[in-house]
């Protein structure tokens, strides 16, 4: 910030940058400050070094996890061995937990996304008696700590007979209150009324309108709250923990938590380097959604934050 | 602003056109949300109002337990540590959020679409593997402190023992949603009309006085949500302390928050009417905090 010089010709001597430098929008205000990227990338330090500690410790051998130091490689190589032994440990149980992770994402995050988008559009679209209680409930409910709910969902779940089946998994995960509040407020501005009229001047059903006319509108926000959506189910460990006695039906997240527990067991045998390199696989394929479809989320939030 | 004219003829338009057709698109999902959330609401409050015991069985015992959470120690305890958790950690998370969305949003830094992307990824990693990690650097066996005191011969206190284990979770906690608030203070950043810097620069604003006058202002509603979900998160603390059990068993105590009390008693103790009401004064407890500082939020903002 102390390099800031306020002279009235900088955007003139940005411009004269030539366009490696153009600015998206606000061009006038401020010039690159290598001391503010410093300071901003001490943080960038602190939120990357766990995922390099890692990404590097994947490729330790429980012998070289003891004997080396945290933030760089010991002697072998071993992250391919790491990755066929986290495959093939106890039967291939992780192929097992990274399938029934998927299932439960496709089903719970891909419905939570339908549900909140046919929610989100009715509210924004339609008035109809109860509209504002819908709103209200929603919104109070959201309030309710999830672990309140935890205790008593399991118990009637377990009346239903729906406990240790994916079933339990899928079912609360199809509900996303915050999923419906952006895509309310994204549907409010993205599908005019215009289109919704002419359509329905040219006898399109309700439906019809909405997957033909309005969905291809609702894209980003949809692809916002989808991701949203798939993260929360992908890293849900508080209900499969409850829900599932079962290993087979683990997901992911509960499936490590076990491995590393079962070194406290008596007589159980510690497979650290397995719960590292099944973190690493657990986190890849989020991340690496949110880096290829980082475009589309981000426009989506943005929207939905014009409405605060 | 030039849409307001046209919401007011919008919304005159659908007023006249008032029908049951909306009710197609929201039944599906509050199907749903009657199943998973209304339903065990409701099943909680009744479960409060009984008590099971091994000779006798279940019997009405009206408002017994939540006279029994008022005056339960473990509870109060458990309520203590998350609170001071709250006044804490979460202070210091969204003041590190707030600097890098305020740096990010200058335009003054080298390369901001990277520092944007990589401080928000540690919110696409599981709590689980969040804690599995921390967990294991904070560890003296093959942790970054178990390195570092060999390395220098140091002797740092070990993060993971009783008395550090609530700031050892309250980092993680920081870890895992910085870049999340982040990312929710940028976005309403993005839309403050550049015009308004604009017109600052001409009346010749520093960098500070613009943050002052006229982006913390815009940031104030955003500020306000990313606080409320905090203290609901702060109060809902389960996942990393349960996880971290699994590391060092000691060190995390059955009501070391309200929610691990809860489910202690439930999954542990069979005591489910108990702790029905334990997780109903809590979720009560939120709900007030939360409206208390939305108000005073509003209030500020008036």
């Amino acid at each position: 910030m102390a390099t800031s010089t306020p002279t009235a010709g900088r955007s003139k001597t940005i411009a004269a940058r030539g366009p490696l430098v153009v600015r998206r929008r606000r061009s006038p205000r401020g010039r690159r400050s290598a001391t503010l990227t410093v300071l901003t990338a001490l943080v960038l330090v602190y939120t990357l070094l766990p995922l390099v500690w890692l990404a590097i410790n994947a490729t330790k051998t429980q012998e070289g996890l003891l004997g080396s130091f945290g933030l760089w490689f010991a002697g072998d190589f071993a992250l391919f061995d790491n990755i066929a032994a986290t495959f093939a440990y106890g039967d291939g149980i992780f192929v097992r937990w990274l399938l029934n992770t998927l299932l439960y994402v496709v089903a719970g995050a891909g419905g939570a996304t339908l549900l909140a988008a046919l929610g989100g559009y009715g509210l924004a679209k339609f008035d109809f008696p109860g509209r504002k209680a819908v709103f209200a409930v929603v919104i109070g409910a959201v309030a309710v700590p999830g672990t309140a709910l935890a205790v008593p969902t399991f118990l009637m779940f377990s009346k239903m007979g729906l406990t240790d089946t994916p079933w339990a998994i899928i079912i609360p995960s199809l509900v996303s209150p915050f999923g419906l509040y952006l895509m309310w407020t994204f549907a409010t501005d993205a599908v005019p009324e215009e289109i919704l009229e002419s359509a329905r001047v040219d006898g399109s059903g309700e439906f019809r309108t909405f997957f033909r006319i309005s969905l291809p509108l609702l894209a980003p926000g949809l692809v916002t709250v989808l991701l949203f959506n798939v993260v929360a189910t992908w890293n849900n460990y508080f209900l499969p923990l409850i829900m599932l006695k079962d290993p087979g039906w683990y997901p992911l997240t509960v499936g490590l938590k076990s491995w590393n527990q079962q070194a406290l067991t008596a007589g159980g045998e510690a497979v650290f380097n397995l719960v590292i390199t099944g973190s690493l696989l657990t986190i890849v394929p989020l991340i690496a959604a949110f880096l290829l479809l980082q475009r589309y989320w981000q426009s989506g939030l943005a929207a939905g934050s014009v409405k605060e | 602003m030039v849409s307001e004219g046209h919401s007011d003829v919008r919304g005159g338009r659908a007023a006249g056109r008032r029908s049951w057709a909306g009710w197609q698109f929201v039944a599906p999902f509050m199907a749903v949300f009657a199943l998973v959330f209304l339903a065990p609401i409701a099943y909680s409050l009744y479960l409060s109002l009984f008590r099971t015991r091994l000779i006798g069985g279940t019997s009405f015992v009206g408002a017994d337990n939540y006279v029994r959470v008022l005056r339960d120690p473990q509870f109060w305890s458990a309520f203590g540590r998350v609170a001071l958790f709250l006044v804490v950690q979460v202070p210091i998370m969204l003041f590190l959020a707030l600097l890098v969305a305020l740096a990010i949003d200058s335009g003054r830094l080298y390369g901001s679409a990277f520092f944007r992307i990589s401080v928000f990824l540690p919110y696409a990693v599981p709590a689980v593997v969040a804690t599995l990690m921390w967990g294991f650097m904070y560890g003296t066996r093959f942790g970054l402190i178990g390195n570092i005191n060999e390395a220098f011969g140091l002797s740092l206190p070990d993060p993971l023992s009783p008395d550090l284990i609530l700031a050892s979770v309250g980092n993680i906690v920081t870890w895992e949603f910085v870049g999340y608030n982040m990312l929710i203070l940028y976005s309403a950043l993005r839309v403050v009309s550049p015009s308004l810097y604009e017109a600052a620069a001409l009346d010749g604003a520093g960098q500070f006085r613009i943050i002052w006058a006229i982006k913390l202002p815009a940031l104030r509603g955003a500020l306000l949500i990313a606080t409320i979900f905090s203290i609901i998160g702060s109060f809902q603390l389960f996942n990393e302390p349960s996880i971290l059990k699994t590391i060092v068993p000691n060190s995390i105590i059955t009501y070391f928050t309200p929610n691990y009390y809860a489910y202690s008693l439930s999954f542990q103790g069979q005591q489910f009417n108990y702790s029905a009401t334990v997780a109903i004064v809590m979720g009560i407890i939120t709900m007030i905090v939360a409206y208390l500082v939305q108000l005073r939020g509003m209030r500020k903002a008036v």
